[in-house]
């Protein structure tokens, strides 16, 4: 071959693999995001087994719940603050409303902050690990059951779960119509 | 083999082409080399024209001439043009100008995709402008295109701005997969890496960042067209996606892009700088060293754009200490070429005073970046007019004056025909000064407070954005007074010699003035 063929393969190659890296960006992305807890990613419903002994402390909670732009429902949590203790399991409730006259599907999006105390929010039930429909008019409580762990550093004296509503209903129509 | 030779040896008596057709089949590096300047040269102006745009409506308070919304479509397009149109393609047009000649080769690697790589640039630049005329007018959402501006509030006409990016990221591709093969392969025998000229060892190194990050910007990209056509959910939260992932992808390819469109003009003032010093240029391995590592350290410096973004301490100090670090390489260039100049035999001629405020307004424009890397400070600064300035200093005086003064110095050798001094002058001292009214009040307006990307400012601003947009006039003027001198030196003009400045080093100044249509054929020997 060619010297110049040889060079020129391996750049194309090299273009590839810089194409599929620009995609693999996504999944690292979201891996680095857990493993450090940034951007509030909560690591999901484990229940993780404690010590007999560990030293529970006192912490405060507070719920935030937010509809993102143009969405409609009436979205709220039973309690805003919770005195709470690590290491003990606790159950929140929340209300889904769909005012509007048509039937309408909704995904909420968690966020934990302060960051680094994202990876110690433990959720063993959460409405937001599906999406919810809704018809008309429809009224709905779910809960949301979790525990603190109580790793939790001690500089953290308050952690706030943000629930985000989002209005997915036109890319629920849009995947039903190709599936 | 002998009836290869002699049909291939029959083409150099045709020379080019006539009529319309030279320019749409040539293989010839010189006539793209050539296309591409002029392609640059158009969308300069066209990109210009936008600037004016935005300064008239920034000329006092409140809402002047256009509407917001056209003012964001003028801003985003003045950015996209300025950087995909004007100033990477006039990089490649003097690469394929001046390349082959510097290194002794007859031609570039692969001259077919090189005419392709060319005509597809201006088909992108009609997509993206033709938007214009289209329902919801053209991108609007800044150069940046950030999610979800540029994917849920975009005007429907991003789709035609998608497939424009990837058609210049392919032209950008394949330019790059041809200078490096070419520097690899067709380098006269006895010209060793360390023996190349600097502007060929820039742009190779160049070329490999745009291989790098042109792919991940087509990535993102298409990302992007999947997400508005296609259900995906890559940068929107209700699907699971992040919008400040597209952040971090797009500034992956968008800092390692800010190298591409500064380095070939590193290594344009070097040569400038030796030639007109009559010195070879001081730390030569140095240099080339310090191009590396600025280029190494591209890759890993990004995030110093999203510092606002929420990032913990620990990305913030890794981001402001690698950034700092990228002061030291081009420290060590800085401190070359003034190390050139000392004690040189200077003489002050259009291209070498242009390189000499390429030195002094670039180092500016670095030491504002040093300032938008102190990450605490960043919040600050962060979209202000300081950025503006900031970035404006070492694209305006850094990349356009740099290629400015290329073009200047390897003119004659295109033309056969001196510039007019005169005027060449003229056009630098008006750029000069106007260049500086333009864009330094910014860095004040910027600490106090006024916000990029705005069509209306608070009044206590109104004072230096009028002398701002006064700058932006001249300038803009000054540039058609460019123009002119180039029309002038191609139809006219002292005969130029094939040395044409006085101690000239390199391969390109042993060819005749101007460069005959096929050069090198039989390889010289470097010593």
């Amino acid at each position: 071959m060619k010297a110049a063929t040889k060079t020129n393969l391996k750049l194309a190659s090299l273009v590839l693999g810089m194409f599929c890296f620009g995609f693999a960006l996504v999944p690292i992305y979201d891996v680095f995001c857990e493993i450090t807890g940034l951007n509030g990613k909560v690591s999901g419903p484990t229940i993780t087994e404690y010590d007999e002994n560990f030293n529970s402390r006192e912490i405060k909670i507070l719920f935030v719940t937010k509809n993102n732009e143009n969405m409609a429902w009436n979205f709220t949590s039973e309690k805003r603050i919770l005195d709470a203790e690590t290491g003990t399991a606790y159950t929140v409730d929340y209300t889904f409303e769909n005012p509007t006259d048509y039937p309408m599907v909704a995904q909420a999006i968690p966020s934990v902050s302060p960051g680094k105390g994202a990876q110690y929010f433990h959720k063993t039930e959460c409405f937001c690990f599906e999406e919810q429909l809704l018809q008309p008019g429809e009224k709905l409580t779910m809960p949301v059951r979790f525990i603190i762990d109580p790793d939790l550093p001690s500089d953290v004296p308050v952690l706030t779960l943000g629930y985000t509503l989002f209005d997915i209903t036109e890319s629920h129509i849009k995947l039903q119509a190709s599936n | 083999m002998s009836a290869v030779i002699d049909s291939h040896s029959d083409d150099h008596h045709h020379g080019p082409a006539k009529g319309i057709t030279r320019w749409l089949y040539t293989t010839n590096h010189k006539d793209i080399g050539t296309l591409y300047l002029w392609f640059s040269f158009l969308m300069l102006f066209l990109g210009g024209a936008m600037a004016m745009v935005i300064r008239a409506e920034l000329f006092e308070p409140g809402s002047q001439i256009v509407s917001p919304e056209f003012y964001n479509q003028m801003l985003t397009n003045h950015g996209l043009i300025m950087v995909f149109g004007a100033v990477m393609p006039a990089f490649v047009g003097l690469a394929n100008w001046i390349i082959p000649m510097q290194i002794g080769a007859p031609d570039m690697a692969l001259p077919r995709m090189n005419n392709l790589s060319f005509w597809i640039l201006p088909v992108a630049f009609g997509i993206l402008i033709s938007t214009f005329f289209m329902e919801g007018g053209g991108p609007n959402f800044g150069w940046t295109f950030y999610a979800p501006l540029s994917t849920t509030y975009a005007p429907p006409t991003v789709t035609f701005f998608i497939f424009a990016v990837h058609i210049m990221g392919a032209s950008s591709i394949m330019g790059s997969i041809n200078i490096i093969t070419t520097i690899l392969n067709m380098r006269a025998p006895g010209m060793t890496f360390m023996k190349m000229p600097l502007f060929t060892w820039t742009w190779l190194i160049t070329a490999y960042l745009l291989i790098a990050v042109m792919p991940v910007l087509a990535g993102a990209v298409t990302m992007m067209l999947m997400d508005i056509h296609f259900g995906t959910s890559f940068f929107n939260a209700a699907g699971g996606g992040d919008p400040v992932l597209f952040q971090h992808i797009f500034w992956f390819f968008g800092h390692p892009e800010v190298y591409i469109m500064i380095l070939p003009a590193f290594g344009i003032v070097s040569h400038i700088i030796e030639t007109f010093s009559r010195k070879p240029i001081f730390g030569y391995t140095s240099m080339v060293y310090a191009i590396a590592s600025i280029a190494i350290l591209s890759f890993i410096v990004w995030a110093h754009h999203m510092f606002t973004v929420g990032m913990p301490i620990a990305g913030e100090l890794f981001f402001m200490y690698t950034t700092m670090l990228i002061a030291i390489p081009t420290g060590v260039k800085v401190f070359n070429w003034l190390s050139t100049m000392f004690k040189g035999s200077i003489s002050f001629e259009t291209p070498m005073l242009f390189s000499i405020a390429f030195v002094a307004l670039f180092t500016i424009g670095g030491l504002s970046g040093l300032m938008l890397a102190i990450a605490p400070a960043d919040f600050q600064y962060h979209d202000t007019y300081f950025v503006v300035a900031h970035f404006h200093y070492v694209l305006v005086p850094g990349a356009i004056f740099g290629i400015i003064a290329g073009v200047y110095y390897w003119l004659p050798k295109w033309t056969g025909n001196m510039y007019d001094e005169v005027l060449g002058k003229t056009h630098f001292w008006m750029s000069f000064i106007s260049v500086n009214i333009t864009f330094f009040p910014m860095h004040f307006v910027g600490l106090a407070g006024m916000p990029r990307r705005i069509p209306d400012y608070a009044l206590q601003f109104a004072d230096f954005n009028m002398v701002i947009s006064i700058g932006a006039f001249i300038f803009g003027l000054t540039q058609l007074l460019f123009l002119f001198v180039i029309l002038k030196s191609i139809f006219a003009g002292k005969q130029a010699t094939t040395e044409v400045w006085e101690g000239a080093k390199g391969l390109e100044w042993t060819v005749a003035s101007p460069a005959p249509y096929h050069t090198f054929e039989t390889p010289p020997e470097v010593k």
